[in-house]
């Protein structure tokens, strides 16, 4: 049963269908059903969920673990910041945030793809960058550290900074509702442009890569180039969740560049589900809830309950949330059965 | 890389007719890894069409003499030439594209993608959507995978990975096929097969075919390159090794021994 070379006796069209509503129908009716305080918060979790989806789209399609994908949202932060601080009006600095990021992303991936470093030096060396991005933004509270009229104001960070606008019109600021739909859209946008990229040949190709670099290359595949090209994408979009994410509390500090965000970008998508892209947004959401809820009761440690959670995940559900979900329902409901697309199947944790 | 500007002039050593120039030629190739000689100074040469075995015992440097060849690994010495280009300091996925195509030893697959997907990436890098899924489906009927095009690969029999591993590398249509050990793992009737399968290739394809399996050999073989310790002991035809005293001692005489 084929509608327009969709088929629909899969899991997985269903399943897109059904968030793709989920997603638009949050688009119109979140202003209308949260209040202020609510909407501030999950436009913030909107924007965290761009983040999860650049995680699972570089790691669960493109085999790249990341373990500083934070960076590239701390980046993307910053360069707003700054940038419209400098500029006053949103349209370039929103552009640069996503730009950026990206180049940063191209400049890093050069070095390690291009150097033929192995899988786990990225995993080392992002990490050692975002630490890096840490100490040096904390360091930079001196009048010295300014770039053009903004200073970068160390640990304490740069407050008060000026919301996205209507395009051309610097003093037209968005409304918080207003905010909160374009990071709705901006997610939507990211969700189905990444859903056609893995259907496309480039996203294939990218997960064949995932799958066997050798037998990639051995067809005539330059992997170097499109595990950098993957990875560009990937810090763009955390780039562009960056922005998002500042303009939640127009301000940002050197925490996005800490070893514990940093981690828990890996933990939502481990939980959630390598090898799909709902999976890492909904482990997101669930790990941000649960943390603001722990850190309302102020009786424990957030990442002493964090822990436990991954150490249960790994032993009990070690393919995450989603995957294992759609394991069950291709056996309790098998009319609905996925086409042997091989990237339904849940992937090994420790890869 | 350009291939105008690699263009050999090695034409005056082997015959200077354009339909002389060996489809793969090695001069001095060698390969060390610390103090061992994997491939140890080898001259190797083959013409055009040609369908060439190469035999030799465990750890004779064959598979290694491949990856060298496809810059799996990067030779300590040498050169190589395909269709009169050096191709020695090119990446292995520029020589895939210039034509020369390898099923390695051991299965390399996409083990996670299905049948379909496999072949079907390995053929999109050559065609369009339309003209790839036509493709997809001719060498699945070719290699009678039809039956499994929806299996994910890391399910199937040894057997059958080996055919889908053929089966990316045969949807580049390539010049030159590398095939290490492509009977390894099959049963009889898999392997009579896959030796009527590679007659057929042959008919458009030149051929290099490292195989253990003399029976096999015996069916396919034109003419035989012998490795002993990273070396070519001697190059002929089946049924003179055979009669050849050296040969039995280094080779067939251990195999019928084992
Ligand atoms: N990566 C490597 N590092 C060190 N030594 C190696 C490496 N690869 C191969 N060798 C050595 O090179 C020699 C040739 O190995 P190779 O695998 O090429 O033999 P082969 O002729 O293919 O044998 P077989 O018939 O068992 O497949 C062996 O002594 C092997 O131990
Ligand atoms: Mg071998």
């Amino acid at each position: 049963m084929t509608v327009l070379g969709v088929n629909l006796r899969n899991w997985e069209t269903w399943g897109t269908i059904l968030v793709g509503i989920a997603m638009v129908v949050l688009l119109f009716a979140g202003p209308h059903i949260f209040d202020l305080f609510l909407l501030f918060k999950v436009t913030l979790f909107v924007a965290m969920a761009i983040l999860a989806l650049s995680m699972g789209f570089i790691w669960g399609y493109g085999g790249i673990l990341c373990f500083g994908q934070s960076a590239f949202y701390g980046l993307g932060a910053y360069t707003y910041a700054i940038a419209v601080g400098n500029i006053g009006e949103s349209t370039a600095p929103f552009l640069l945030a996503i730009v950026v990021p990206g180049a940063f992303a191209a400049l890093l991936g050069y070095f390690v793809f291009y150097g033929r470093l192995s899988d786990v030096y990225l995993a080392v060396v992002t990490l050692a960058v975002t630490l890096i991005l840490y100490n040096f933004m904390r360091s930079t509270a001196g009048e010295e550290y300014v770039i053009g009229a903004q200073r970068l104001m160390g640990f304490n960070g740069i407050s008060s900074i000026q919301p996205i606008n209507w395009p051309g019109d610097g003093s037209a600021w968005l409304l918080p509702d207003e905010i909160f739909h374009l990071a709705m859209f901006c997610l939507i946008a990211c969700y189905f442009g990444l859903k056609l990229l893995n259907r496309s040949h480039f996203g294939r190709v990218a997960v064949a890569i995932r799958e066997n670099e050798l037998r990639a290359e051995l067809l005539g595949y330059d992997v170097r180039l499109h595990k950098l090209q993957t990875f560009t994408i990937g810090g763009a979009m955390a780039g562009l969740a960056g922005c998002l994410g500042v303009n939640f509390n127009s301000f940002v500090n050197p925490d996005v560049f800490a070893l514990n965000f940093a981690a828990e970008i890996i933990m939502w998508t481990l939980i959630g589900g390598l090898g799909t892209l709902v999976g890492p947004m909904i482990g997101c959401i669930g790990l941000l809830m649960l943390k603001f809820e722990i850190g309302q009761q102020q009786i424990t440690n957030t990442y002493l309950i964090f822990g436990g959670i991954i150490m249960l995940f790994v032993l009990l559900v070690p393919a995450g949330l989603l995957p294992t979900a759609r394991q069950l329902g291709e056996r309790y409901l098998p009319m609905l059965r996925a086409d042997g697309a091989g990237d339904g199947r849940g992937r090994e944790a420790a890869q | 890389m350009t291939d105008a500007a690699t263009e050999t002039t090695s034409g005056t050593a082997t015959g200077q007719t354009a339909g002389a120039v060996p489809i793969l030629e090695t001069h001095g190739l060698t390969m060390r890894f610390g103090g061992v000689v994997a491939v140890d100074d080898v001259d190797f040469s083959m013409a055009e069409g040609e369908l060439r075995c190469l035999i030799g015992p465990n750890g004779a440097g064959k598979s290694t003499f491949f990856k060298c060849l496809t810059h799996q690994y990067k030779a300590s010495a040498g050169r190589v030439r395909f269709r009169g280009t050096d191709i020695t300091g090119s990446h292995t996925y520029q020589i895939a594209r210039r034509g020369i195509g390898i099923k390695t030893q051991v299965p390399s697959v996409f083990d996670g993608l299905s049948v379909h997907e496999n072949i079907w990436v390995a053929a999109r890098r050559h065609h369009g959507r339309r003209e790839a899924n036509r493709i997809v489906d001719e060498i699945l009927e070719r290699l009678r995978l039809e039956g499994h095009a929806r299996r994910v690969v890391g399910q199937l029999a040894h057997g059958e990975r080996q055919r889908v591993e053929l089966g990316t590398v045969l949807t580049g249509e390539p010049e030159l096929i590398l095939l290490d050990e492509p009977t390894a793992g099959m049963t009889h009737e898999e392997v009579n097969q896959t030796t009527d399968l590679i007659r057929e290739i042959n008919r458009t394809t030149s051929l290099i075919v490292v195989e253990h399996d003399m029976q096999f050999i015996k069916a396919i073989a034109e003419r035989v390159t012998v490795f002993h310790q990273g070396a070519i002991l001697i190059e002929d035809t089946m049924a003179n090794l055979e009669k050849n005293q050296q040969v039995r001692d280094i080779y067939l005489g251990k195999q019928h021994a084992a």
